[in-house]
C-alpha cells in the first residue's frame, strides 16, 4: 500500500534535493503519535534533515500544542487516545489562524476509506504505516515547499 | 303415361329447385334473416313432415282396407296439438333453454347427462326410423314404377331409383344439415326447403280431392252419396284399435326424431308454436280431407291397380291427367325427400353426439389428449352418420323387397319410437323421474317391441329365424312373438303396444320410486319440470341491435375495449352493414363465443352469449362448466399465492441471513481493521529504525544499541500478538485440545507468578494464601496458569498505586474472603456448577479465585469493553500487548468449564476466576 517512491530514480533525486532544501531552510515540525517508538524514530530521522522537531502523545491537547508552537508542518497520526487524529483535523481547519497549515496524516489502518477521509477534511498528505523514511522526508519536503496545495502530496493508493 | 326419361328430368329440376330454395335460405340467415324464413307458418309447414309419403300414399290405401282407421294417425296429432299444448311449449321451451339438438339429447339430459341412455334412445331411434326410410324409398320407387313407362335412361329399376333417391338425400342432407354447427343447431336451409315440399304434397292431394269431387263425381252431395255406397262406409270401427292408434300417433308427434328436430330444435321463436297450435291440425285436416272420396273412386274406378295405396296417382293416371299425375308424383316425391332429409339430419346428430364422438374422445384421449379441433371431427362425423342412416334404409328397403304394407311398417316405426314416451312425459313432468327408471322402461320397452314387432317384421320380408319366432326361444311357447304371455294375439301391434308402453310406463315408475337420483338428476329435473319459472321465451333475437350493444358491452370487459370494439366493427364490415355493430348472425355470434373463450374458458364464454342473446338460459351443466373453469382459476390463483407466500418468506429470511452477514462481515472488517492496526505499529518503528540503521549517515554507538533494541522489542511484539491472535482462533473455533490431568492450585499459581515475573521484579507486592492454594484440581494447568498469567501482568501494568498491590484468594463460594463481596453482581453469566470438559474424576464444590489489586481501578465506562479484542486501557499506552489477553483468558476459562468475570466496586480493579471440578482439599 505505500508507494514505493524509495526504489524510483526520480524518489532518489527528490530526496536528495528535499535533504539539501531541509538544511538551508530550518522550519518547526509538530508531531502527535501515541506510539512512543515511532515518535522517536520521526523525530531522528526529520531532525537529521535539519528540522526543528517536537512531539505530543495525546490527543485532547494536541491542539493546544499546535498553538503553543505554531509548527511548519504537523505530522499527524489519526489513532490517538483521547481523541481522532480526523477530529483534530477538523477543528483546525475550521479556525483561521490553523487552516492553511500544510497537515501530514498517519494512519495504520490501511483502508481507502480513510485516506479518502483525510483529503476531504483538507489534510495535504497522507501516509500508511509502515512507510520508507524517504517517502516521508520526500513528501515532508514537498509540502514545504508548496504549503498552499492541500491535497497535492501524498501516496497514491 | 309419361316416359321414365321425362320423370327423371322432372325429378332433378325439382330437386336442383330445392337446392336453390335452401341455398337461397342459407344466405338470407347468413346475413341476419329474411322475414319469411322466420315465421310461423315456415314452422308449421316444416312440421308437416309428419305426413310423409306413408301419409300421402298410404292413407288413400288404408281407408280402402281398413276404413276410417287412418283417421287415428292425424287425430293423435290433432289432440296433442289441441289439448297437449302445454306439453309441446315446454318441449321447446325446454329444448331452447337446456340447448337439446334431440330427443336422444333431451332425454339424457334430463337424467343427468346420461350417455348410456343417449346412446339406447340413439339405437331405438336408428332402429325405429330405418324401416321408415325403406318405406320412403319404397314408395318413391313403387310411384316411378306405376307412372313411367321406359325411355332413354332404361326402364324404372326399383334398387337403382332408391339407391339413386338415397344417395341425392344424403347429399342434400350433408350440404345444407352440416354447413357448420350452428350455435343452436338450426338448419334455414333445410326448413325452408321442406316448408316448400309441404306445399307441393298439399297442393298435390287437393288436386286429386278436387278432382274425384268435382272431376269424377257431381259434387260433394254426389261424392258423400258414393261414400255412403261404399265398403268404407261399412267398416266396423275397432274401439280399442282406434284408442290404441290414436294414443300411438300421438306419441309419435312427440318422440320421432325428426318431429323433434322440427319441433323443438329448429324452432326459433316459441310464439310460433301458437300459431302452430291451430295451422297444424288444419293441415292434417285438409290433407286428409279427400282421402276417403280418393279411395272410393279408386276402388270403384277401373284401371286403378290392385294396389289401394296407389289410388292417389293411378287415380288421375286412369283419367288421363298426365299432368296432375305429375303433381301428384312430385307431392309423393316430396313427402319422402323432407321426410327422409330431417330424419338423417336427425339420427346423424344423435348418432355422431352419443356413439361416435364419445368413442373418438375416449380413443383420441388415450393417444393425444384433445388436440384435435372437436367440431371438426364432430362435423365429419355427422356426414358420416348421414350417409350411414341412408344406406341402412336402403339396405332395408333391398331386405324387405318392399312387399310389406306401407302402413304397418310405420305403425313399428311408430311403436318403437314411443318407448321414449313415458321417460319424455315424465321427465319434464315429475322430479321424482331418475335415470335407473328411465333406463329400466325404455330398455324393457325396447326389447318388448323388438321381439314382439322388429324381428318378425324383418323375419317375415327376409324368411329368417321362423321356428323360433312361432315356437318361442327353447321352444317356450309364452315367449313366441305370435302367442306372447299365451295371448293368441288377433292384433300384434296392438298387443305388443300395451305390453311394451304398459311395461314400459310401470318399470319407470318403480325404478325411478326405488332408486336415488344423483345431484346433477336432481337439478336437471328441477330445471326440467320447472322450465317456465326460471327461462325466458325465446322470442327470436335476429336483428335485435339492442343485443349487438349489449354483446359489445360484455366484448369489451372481457377482452378490452379497442380488440373488442375492432372485432366488431371488422364482423359489420364483413356483413356489409354501416356503423359498427354487427347483426348477431349465427356466424358471428359463434366467432364471438371462440375469441371471449381464449379469455374465459369455453362454457363460460357459451354461458355469457347465450345469457345475451336469450338463445338460452344457463343450463346447470352450463353452470357446472363454469364453475370447473372458475374452480380451475381459482386452483391456479392460490397456488400463486402460496407461492407469493412463500416467496415473500424466503425474502424475509434472506433479509435476516444477509442482515446477520453484513453484522459479521461489519465485526470481522473491525477485525481485521484492528489487526492490521497492531501489526503496522510496531512494523512502523521496526522499518524506520532499521532504514536508520542501514543509512549510509553515522549513528553513534549508543543510539545504535538503543535503536537495536527497539527493534528487538517491536518484533517481540508482533510475534506476540500473532501467537495471541492464534491462540485466540484456536479458542474460539473450538479446537483446542486441552491437556487435563489433576494439579495443585498452588503449583499453576507458582508457575503463573514465576512466567509473570512478579517475585522477582520490583513494583508490585503478592499476596497469597497457600494454604487455600492446596487444593487439586482436574484442568489444563498450562491453560488456566495462562489466564493467571494475564491477570497477573494486567495488574502489573496498570495499577497506578504509589505501593501497587496484588491480592489473590482462593475460597469455596458460601464461605466468602471474609470482606470480599463474595456473591457480588458480578459473578457472571454461568450459574450453578458447571461439569469440566474433561469429565473429572469427582464434581466436587466449586472453587473461587479473586485477583484484587490496590490501584484506582477500572473506569465505569469501560468496563463493558474490557473483555473485548484490542480493548486496551486508555492508561496502557505504550504497554507491551496486543489488547487480547483478557478476551483469550475469557475463552480458555470457558473451555475450562470455569468462568472469568469482571467484580465492580469502589477499590482496585477485581477479576474472579471460578473453577469447576474441585477434587479434593490436600491433606
Amino acid at each position: 500500500m505505500t508507494a514505493h517512491a524509495d526504489e524510483t530514480p526520480e524518489a532518489a533525486t527528490a530526496t536528495a534535493t528535499t535533504t539539501t532544501m531541509a538544511t538551508t531552510r530550518a522550519g518547526r515540525i509538530l508531531i502527535v503519535e501515541d506510539e512512543s517508538n515511532i515518535l522517536e524514530a520521526l523525530s531522528f530521522i526529520l531532525s537529521r534533515a535539519g528540522w526543528d522537531v517536537r512531539g505530543h502523545g495525546k490527543g485532547e491537547s494536541a491542539l493546544a500544542e499546535v498553538a503553543r508552537l505554531s509548527p511548519d508542518i504537523l505530522v499527524l497520526d489519526v489513532m490517538l487516545p483521547g481523541r481522532s487524529g480526523f477530529d483534530i483535523l477538523r477543528e483546525l481547519r475550521a479556525d483561521t489562524a490553523t487552516a492553511q497549515l500544510p497537515v501530514l496524516m498517519l494512519t495504520a489502518k490501511g483502508q481507502a476509506k480513510d485516506r479518502e477521509l483525510a483529503m476531504a477534511l483538507g489534510a495535504n498528505a497522507f501516509l500508511t504505516k509502515p512507510f520508507s523514511n524517504t517517502e516521508l522526508l520526500e513528501v515532508v519536503a514537498q509540502m514545504s515547499s508548496a504549503p498552499h496545495a492541500p491535497g497535492g502530496a501524498g501516496e497514491e493508493g | 303415361m309419361l316416359s321414365f326419361d321425362a320423370l327423371v328430368v322432372v325429378c332433378i329440376l325439382y330437386v336442383m329447385g330445392l337446392f336453390a330454395v335452401a341455398f337461397l335460405a342459407e344466405k338470407s340467415a347468413q346475413q341476419g334473416g329474411a322475414k319469411w324464413l322466420n315465421s310461423p307458418i315456415t314452422y308449421t309447414l316444416s312440421l308437416s313432415i309428419y305426413a310423409t309419403a306413408w301419409t300421402f300414399y298410404g292413407a288413400v290405401g288404408s281407408a280402402a282396407r281398413s276404413g276410417l282407421e287412418f283417421l287415428t294417425i292425424y287425430l293423435g296429432p290433432t289432440l296433442v296439438f289441441v289439448g297437449w299444448y302445454w306439453v309441446l311449449r315446454k318441449m321447446v321451451r325446454i329444448g331452447r333453454a337446456q340447448r337439446i339438438t334431440s330427443i336422444a339429447d333431451m332425454i339424457s339430459s334430463r337424467y343427468g347427462k346420461s350417455g348410456g341412455l343417449a346412446a339406447l334412445v340413439t339405437l331405438l331411434a336408428v332402429l325405429g326410423t330405418t324401416p321408415y326410410i325403406a318405406l320412403q324409398l319404397q314408395s318413391v320407387t313403387l310411384s316411378f314404377s306405376v307412372f313411367a313407362q321406359p325411355g332413354a335412361f332404361g326402364s324404372p329399376d326399383s334398387d337403382a331409383t332408391a339407391a339413386w333417391i338415397a344417395g341425392g338425400m344424403a347429399l342434400f342432407t350433408i350440404i345444407f344439415g352440416t354447413r357448420s354447427l350452428d350455435l343452436n343447431e338450426r338448419h334455414p336451409g333445410v326448413v325452408s326447403a321442406i316448408a316448400l315440399e309441404a306445399i307441393v304434397k298439399l297442393a298435390a292431394i287437393l288436386a286429386v280431392g278436387i278432382f274425384v269431387v268435382w272431376g269424377v263425381a257431381d259434387g260433394p252431395g254426389d261424392m258423400l252419396a258414393r261414400i255412403e255406397e261404399s265398403a268404407i262406409a261399412h267398416e266396423p270401427l275397432n274401439g280399442a284399435r282406434w284408442l290404441g292408434l290414436t294414443v300411438l300417433s300421438g306419441a309419435a308427434i312427440l318422440c320421432l326424431p325428426r318431429m323433434f328436430q322440427v319441433l323443438v330444435v329448429e324452432n326459433s321463436d316459441e310464439r310460433h308454436l301458437s300459431v302452430a297450435g291451430w295451422a297444424f291440425p288444419l293441415y292434417l285436416l285438409l290433407i286428409s280431407l279427400f282421402v276417403v272420396p280418393i279411395a272410393v273412386t279408386g276402388m270403384s274406378l277401373p284401371g286403378t291397380g290392385d294396389n289401394p295405396d296407389l289410388y292417389v296417382l293411378t287415380v288421375p293416371l286412369s283419367q288421363g291427367q298426365d299432368g296432375l299425375a305429375m303433381l301428384v308424383f312430385l307431392g309423393g316425391f316430396s313427402a319422402a325427400t323432407s321426410m327422409v332429409i330431417v330424419a338423417a339430419l336427425a339420427l346423424s346428430t344423435m348418432v355422431s353426439n352419443h356413439i361416435v364422438v364419445p368413442l373418438w374422445l375416449r380413443v383420441a384421449r388415450q393417444e393425444n389428449p384433445m388436440t384435435g379441433d372437436m367440431r371438426r371431427v364432430a362435423l365429419i362425423a355427422r356426414r358420416i352418420s348421414i350417409a350411414g342412416v341412408l344406406f341402412l334404409g336402403l339396405m332395408y328397403y333391398r331386405q324387405s323387397g318392399g312387399t310389406a304394407e306401407l302402413a304397418s311398417i310405420g305403425l313399428i316405426s311408430f311403436l318403437g319410437v314411443a318407448q321414449v314416451l313415458p321417460a319424455l312425459l315424465g321427465g319434464i313432468s315429475w322430479r321424482g323421474a331418475t335415470r335407473v327408471g328411465a333406463a329400466l322402461g325404455i330398455g324393457a320397452g325396447f326389447v318388448i317391441w323388438g321381439w314382439l314387432l322388429l324381428l318378425p317384421n324383418i323375419a317375415e320380408t327376409g324368411g329368417l329365424i321362423y321356428p323360433i319366432l312361432s315356437e318361442g326361444p327353447f321352444g317356450i311357447a309364452w315367449l313366441s312373438p305370435q302367442t306372447p304371455l299365451g295371448l293368441q294375439a288377433t292384433d300384434p301391434l296392438l298387443t305388443a303396444m300395451v305390453l311394451s308402453l304398459g311395461v314400459n310406463t310401470l318399470l319407470f315408475i318403480l325404478g325411478s320410486l326405488f332408486s336415488f337420483p344423483s345431484p346433477l338428476e336432481r337439478l336437471q329435473g328441477a330445471q326440467f319440470v320447472n322450465v317456465f319459472e326460471h327461462s325466458q321465451p325465446l322470442m327470436g333475437w335476429r336483428g335485435a341491435v339492442g343485443t349487438a350493444d349489449d354483446l359489445l358491452i360484455m366484448a369489451q370487459r372481457v377482452m378490452g375495449t379497442g380488440r373488442a370494439g375492432r372485432l366488431f366493427a371488422n364482423a359489420a364490415r364483413t356483413q356489409g352493414r354501416d356503423g359498427n355493430l354487427p347483426e348477431p348472425t349465427p356466424d358471428f355470434l359463434e366467432h364471438l363465443e371462440k375469441e371471449l373463450a381464449g379469455s374465459v374458458g369455453a362454457a363460460t364464454a357459451h354461458a355469457m352469449v347465450a345469457q345475451i342473446t336469450g338463445a338460452a338460459s344457463v343450463s346447470v351443466g352450463d353452470l357446472l362448466a363454469v364453475a370447473d373453469e372458475t374452480a380451475q382459476i381459482m386452483e391456479y390463483s392460490s397456488q400463486l399465492e402460496t407461492k407469493s407466500e412463500e416467496l415473500v418468506q424466503s425474502a424475509r429470511r434472506l433479509r435476516e441471513v444477509n442482515t446477520k452477514l453484513t453484522e459479521l462481515s461489519v465485526q470481522k472488517d473491525a477485525f481485521l481493521t484492528q489487526i492490521s492496526h497492531e501489526l503496522r505499529t510496531p512494523m512502523t518503528s521496526i522499518r524506520a529504525f532499521s532504514e536508520i540503521l542501514m543509512q549510509a549517515d553515522p549513528v553513534d554507538a549508543a543510539a545504535r544499541t538503543r535503536f537495536s533494541r527497539i527493534i528487538h522489542d517491536e518484533s517481540q511484539r508482533l510475534t506476540r500478538l500473532l501467537d495471541d491472535l492464534l491462540d485466540l482462533s484456536v479458542l474460539e473455533n473450538g479446537r483446542v485440545t486441552l491437556n487435563m490431568a489433576e494439579v495443585t492450585l498452588g503449583d499453576v499459581m507458582d508457575r503463573a507468578l514465576n512466567a509473570a515475573g512478579a517475585e522477582t521484579q520490583e513494583g508490585i507486592v503478592i499476596h497469597r494464601d497457600p494454604a487455600a492454594e492446596a487444593v487439586t484440581l482436574w484442568t489444563d494447568a498450562d491453560r488456566l496458569a495462562q489466564v493467571f498469567i494475564n491477570l497477573i501482568s494486567n495488574a502489573q501494568k496498570y495499577c497506578d498505586a504509589d505501593k501497587p498491590e496484588l491480592t489473590i484468594t482462593v475460597f469455596a463460594p458460601g464461605s466468602g474472603p471474609g470482606s470480599g463481596p463474595g456473591s457480588g453482581p458480578g459473578n457472571g453469566p454461568g450459574s450453578g456448577p458447571g461439569s469440566g470438559p474433561g469429565n473429572g474424576p469427582g464434581n466436587g464444590p466449586e472453587l473461587l479465585v479473586d485477583f484484587a489489586d490496590n490501584g484506582s481501578g477500572i473506569p465505569a465506562r469501560q468496563e463493558a469493553l474490557i473483555f473485548e479484542k484490542f480493548s486496551r486501557l486508555e492508561t496502557a499506552h505504550g504497554a507491551p500487548g496486543a489488547g487480547l489477553g483478557l478476551a483469550i483468558s475469557l475463552e480458555v476459562m470457558e473451555r475450562l468449564g470455569g468462568e472469568l468475570s469482571f467484580l465492580p466496586g469502589p477499590g482496585g480493579a477485581r477479576f474472579r476466576v471460578r473453577l469447576p471440578g474441585l477434587v479434593r482439599q490436600a491433606a
